[in-house]
């Protein structure tokens, strides 16, 4: 019997080859090109997060059932963040940009949980 | 009262004129019209009060398309609830069917009711997590018995998506 090696298993070698400053062997490379760097708006907007704060009235497994709904989490994940809601008040739930963010939130306000959506500084 | 899945339909069985009354109840409940605090909870802000702009637009854009998400669920609950507008006895126990394609309003509408009721009351942490709190006496234990009838509904319904 043979086996296919897993995926994991194989060996990529990752080490880019190091050449000495000095050896001729380097081709001849010119002045440097100084690349201007841009970023993009939302990059600059980094980074908003999601937080869920406790209430009394929502069912622990409710609650449950909306974290893996909105964020597509596994149940023992979301019920991570439900237990620190309920024990800590406030949980995060996501980071990022503001746009999605903001979204989340919107969904969340749907299940009729308390959620927010705020900067990190 | 009896409540079992059956096919594609969460069955409520004998149910006692009281709790038919109660279910009867769930979209005038789920109303937030003349009370802030409850109209404040369904439509929480989306910031802590320091992103003023977020929060007239989100007023603007969002909310209105809220109102409309509950709006549509208690609809959905209430032309449910017809079922229980039968021309039998008035005091004969009914049965409510509820397909399970609605389950997500049932879950909606029971949760706006429980917020609305729970606001309007100010009820406590420790109030809503007494669950042996017994006899009804009150107005307020009416009320705080009516939230925890509608959790136990939302259970139910859960497990059932659950499953």
């Amino acid at each position: 019997m043979s086996f296919e090696p897993l995926a994991a298993e194989v060996a990529i070698p990752l080490i880019p080859q190091i050449v000495h400053p000095n050896s001729a062997a380097l081709p001849s490379v010119g002045e440097p090109t100084i690349e201007k760097e841009t970023h993009a708006e939302e990059e600059l907007d980094l980074p908003w997060q999601v937080v869920v704060h406790n209430d009394p009235v929502n069912l622990m497994s409710y609650v449950t059932m909306v974290f893996q709904r909105v964020f597509g989490y596994p149940r023992d994940k979301a019920e991570r963040h439900m237990l620190e809601v309920h024990h800590k008040g406030r949980s995060i739930l996501w980071s990022g940009l503001r746009e999605p963010a903001e979204l989340y939130v919107q969904q969340l306000h749907g299940y009729l949980l308390l959620a927010t959506i705020e900067k990190i500084f | 009262m009896e409540i079992r899945r059956r096919k594609n339909q969460i069955e409520i069985s004998e149910l006692d004129p009281f709790l038919a009354e109660l279910l009867r109840q769930i979209p005038a409940s789920a109303n937030t019209q003349g009370a802030l605090a409850a109209e404040q909870r369904i439509f929480s802000a989306p910031t802590n009060g320091n992103e003023t702009e977020l929060c007239a637009e989100w007023k603007m854009y969002v909310e209105p398309e809220l109102r409309r998400l509950f709006q549509s669920a208690t609809q959905t609950v209430g032309s449910d609830l017809e079922q229980l507008n039968s021309n039998e006895k008035s005091l004969a126990n009914r049965t409510l069917r509820i397909p399970t394609k609605h389950a997500d309003a049932w879950l909606s509408a029971l949760n706006q009711a429980r917020l609305v009721i729970a606001a309007k009351n100010n009820f406590t942490e420790l109030e809503l997590n007494d669950h042996l709190r017994s006899p009804i006496g009150s107005r307020r234990d009416l009320s705080l018995f009516q939230v925890n009838f509608y959790g136990f509904l939302q259970e139910f319904i859960l497990r059932e998506l659950d499953c």
